[in-house]
């Protein structure tokens, strides 16, 4: 990854209209969105999201503040900074009609962290999930064959070792029935 | 108790303390205004326009320090307050805007009066809502208010359906604390940064602070003037920043930037330190950014810490409330004197006395500096101002000081225009005890001047000053000094404003010689309810001091002394 490409891990509410909250808030600040990646995590009302950024170091502050802005936002941590592992997954479909076609997928899914999904007469499905320089290479290991349709999910990471970014956070029950609406009052 | 959602939105206002509200009935927020006639407690406002809702909520929580709240309709209601919650928004003004939605099965469809109000709403306010289920209703409402009036305050909006509004619960109010994860509004200094800070301020020759919105926001008045009198150092004030020191307090420069004294820019570009509380280094004050200050050391303290560092860097930066700030900074500070550096500031100020209008001009008919100067005369310096955009805007900034905090309101980062006078209706209803001046120009007032109907219905006491000089003022300046005088769409036909005002019954004044200045006053205060005052002025006149845009702060363009020639 090129020295300008920053990562961001945001924890936000599981709320809908919080990814929108989160792009508009990168349009209308300027900032260059490499990927955005939005998931699910082990809590039902809390979602994560990996952003890589192209901006100098310098500036990752200020997105940092931002985004901490957004109401729905609970933590958010600039990765860059620390020992962390990235994820990107790409699927690179290429034309193998012809058997060196075929033996050069086979060729690089034994070198590097890359697999076949799928085959048929003419066409080869290759998964890659690695950081994003080695699915860089793969794919320009790929493309003398004739890649005709590729997909990448973006980065995911994640802080190695005990740094966890985890939130304590539990939404309030809104119904205000019994587990939390013994302060409300009846009126 | 069985409550229908409208319902519940007025308990929840009355709960969260509104007594007025400001805005204009449709049909997706009618079950609310039928609610409304149960709660008399709080008075509706009929607006003629809902950007009209926008700005008079937003003058009323400009001259309160409250939340200012306005409603509206689905559709074009909603986005008729887009501009009011823009100018919010760019000033920090903590507004609620309640709008209907069209009923949840019909979202999405392209029913009638249906706009993605949130969507559009989105990049205009701190936060907003669309209540999807009434029993979030409650809670969205007082959260809404929590997000508004806390930390860097702004407008939030409530989007709620219409079949939410008809709908009916068991109601328990939310009697809990707001809990949102992540939104840390009240950030504290850490030791080490006040450490820094002081030993700056101490060992400063010629410090210099820059006072801005957040002095007001959050009361830090006595705070800031404690500082500059214990460290002898001067103030210069945003244009939001005005009364947040006495302007006849000798440590005070007056404003800063585009249009500020020259003595403030001048002391902004010679200062060793620029001490800056509560302001944001707008395009507008700082001029060119390679060039400011160039020889000063910066401290910022703002209650956003994505304002540090985002236009200045700065040496010490403190995310922080002010007033706690000031609190924590004064124990460290040591009493200074800083004579050479006041000696060059008597210097500056001198020097624009002697080029001071007031005292050089000697031609025919009025000027709108002498109109407005006159007014802060006979309203003894203390009137409530509430201004349009424009020259008179500067005008009023550079000649009508201020004494006392929230006194001048004012769209100072959106610059709207249209602002004035629907902002001084909420601010009169805010403050009924203050004597209220809209200060208009013909331009401005010509944008909002539908709710001159809603000031007849309400019989609300503002005194409306158009600054009448033909043309849209700041905008034939910036033709005249940079666009080789081509006045294109600048001369500007207006009604009669006297006889306007008769239509609507208010009482009006033409005003065409400075010896009847005093008497409109008079005549403005004789009138139980709006009044008109149209001030015919020179029209060719120019805003003196300017910084051309992206030039060096102290590369201005003066009015000449007497004698001199002036060279654009």
């Amino acid at each position: 990854m090129s020295e300008n490409k920053q990562t961001v891990v945001a924890l936000v509410e599981n709320k809908p209209g919080v990814l929108n909250r989160v792009a508009s808030l990168f349009r209308r600040r300027n900032y260059n969105v490499d990927s955005l990646t939005v998931g699910r995590t082990h809590k039902a009302h809390v979602s994560r999201m990996t952003i890589v950024i192209d901006v100098e170091r310098n500036d990752v502050r200020q997105i940092v503040e931002n985004l901490k802005k957004l109401v729905n936002v609970i933590d958010v941590k600039y990765l860059s900074n620390e020992p962390h592992i990235s994820r990107d997954l790409a699927l690179v479909k290429v034309r193998t009609e012809n058997a060196d076609a075929y033996n050069h997928v086979t060729e690089v899914c034994e070198r590097y962290p890359a697999r076949i999904v799928d085959m048929g007469h003419e066409v080869t499905i290759v998964e890659v999930t690695a950081s994003s320089a080695v699915v860089e290479t793969v794919i320009d290991q790929l493309r003398p064959i004739g890649i005709v349709e590729m997909v990448r999910t973006g980065v995911v990471a994640m802080g190695r070792g005990t740094r966890i970014q985890d939130t304590q956070y539990e939404p309030v029950n809104v119904r205000g029935d019994q587990s939390n609406g013994s302060n409300g009052v009846l009126i | 108790m069985l409550l229908s959602g409208s319902e519940i939105v007025m308990e929840c206002l009355l709960r969260e303390g509104v007594d007025v509200m400001f805005g204009y009935p449709g049909g997706a927020i009618l079950p609310t205004y039928d609610a409304m006639t149960k709660y008399p407690q709080i008075h509706h406002v009929l607006v003629r326009h809902e950007q009209g809702a926008s700005h008079m909520a937003d003058g009323y929580a400009r001259a309160t320090g409250k939340v200012g709240v306005c409603i509206a309709t689905s559709g074009p209601g909603a986005t008729n307050l887009v501009t009011g919650l823009a100018t919010a928004m760019m000033d920090s003004v903590p507004v609620v805007a309640i709008t209907g939605q069209v009923p949840r099965p019909a979202i999405g469809t392209d029913a009638f009066q249906e706009t993605d109000v949130t969507g559009v709403t989105l990049p205009v306010t701190k936060h907003n809502y669309l209540v999807s289920d009434i029993h979030e209703l409650a809670y969205t409402i007082k959260e809404a208010f929590h997000v508004a009036r806390s930390g860097r305050q702004g407008p939030v909006l409530i989007d709620i359906p219409k079949d939410i509004q008809n709908e009916k619960i068991d109601f328990v109010y939310p009697e809990y604390d707001v809990v949102l994860p992540g939104y840390q509004p009240n950030l504290v200094a850490d030791a080490e940064d006040v450490a820094a800070a002081c030993r700056l301020i101490n060992e400063a020759e010629r410090p210099l602070i820059l006072a801005g919105h957040g002095i007001l926001m959050s009361g830090a008045t006595t705070q800031l003037r404690e500082l500059a009198e214990r460290g002898q150092i001067p103030v210069t004030l945003t244009l939001l920043g005005k009364g947040g020191l006495p302007e006849d307090h000798p440590l005070s420069l007056g404003m800063m930037g585009m249009h500020g004294t020259a003595t403030s820019n001048n002391a902004i570009q010679n200062a060793d330190l620029l001490i800056a509380l509560g302001m944001r280094f707008d395009d507008r004050v700082t001029g060119n950014l390679k060039t400011y200050a160039p020889n000063a050391k910066k401290i910022h303290v703002d209650i956003d810490p994505s304002e540090l560092n985002k236009n200045v860097k700065v040496d010490v930066g403190i995310a922080g409330d002010l007033r706690t700030v000031i609190d924590q900074l004064l124990p460290g500070v040591e009493a200074g004197a800083h004579q050479a550096w006041m000696g060059q500031i008597r210097e500056w100020q001198e020097d624009c006395d002697e080029r001071d209008i007031l005292k050089t001009y000697n031609g025919e008919g009025m000027l709108a500096a002498q109109v407005i100067n006159d007014l802060w005369h006979h309203t003894g310096g203390e009137a409530l101002t509430v201004t349009d955009v424009g020259q008179h805007q500067m005008i009023e900034a550079q000649y009508y000081p201020h004494r006392r905090p929230s006194t001048m309101l004012t769209s100072g980062g959106l610059g709207t225009m249209g602002f004035g006078f629907p902002a001084a209706i909420g601010a009169k209803f805010g403050k009924p005890e203050e004597e209220v001046w809209a200060i208009v120009g013909d331009g401005g007032f010509q944008m909002t001047m539908c709710e001159l109907a809603t000031a007849v219905q309400e019989r609300i006491n503002v005194n409306i000053a158009i600054i009448n000089n033909g043309f849209l003022g700041m905008v034939r300046q910036w033709q005249e000094m940079f666009y080789e005088e081509r006045y294109h769409a600048t001369p500007m036909v207006s009604p009669d404003f006297c006889k306007l005002a008769e239509a609507f019954g208010i009482p009006a004044m033409r005003v065409t010689n400075r010896e009847q200045v005093a008497e409109s006053v008079e005549f403005a205060r004789s009138v139980d309810g709006p009044v008109l005052i149209e001030y015919v002025v020179q029209k060719e006149d120019i805003v003196y001091p300017m910084v051309p845009t992206g030039a060096d702060l102290d590369k201005m363009i003066r009015r000449p002394k007497p004698g001199e020639v002036q060279t654009v």
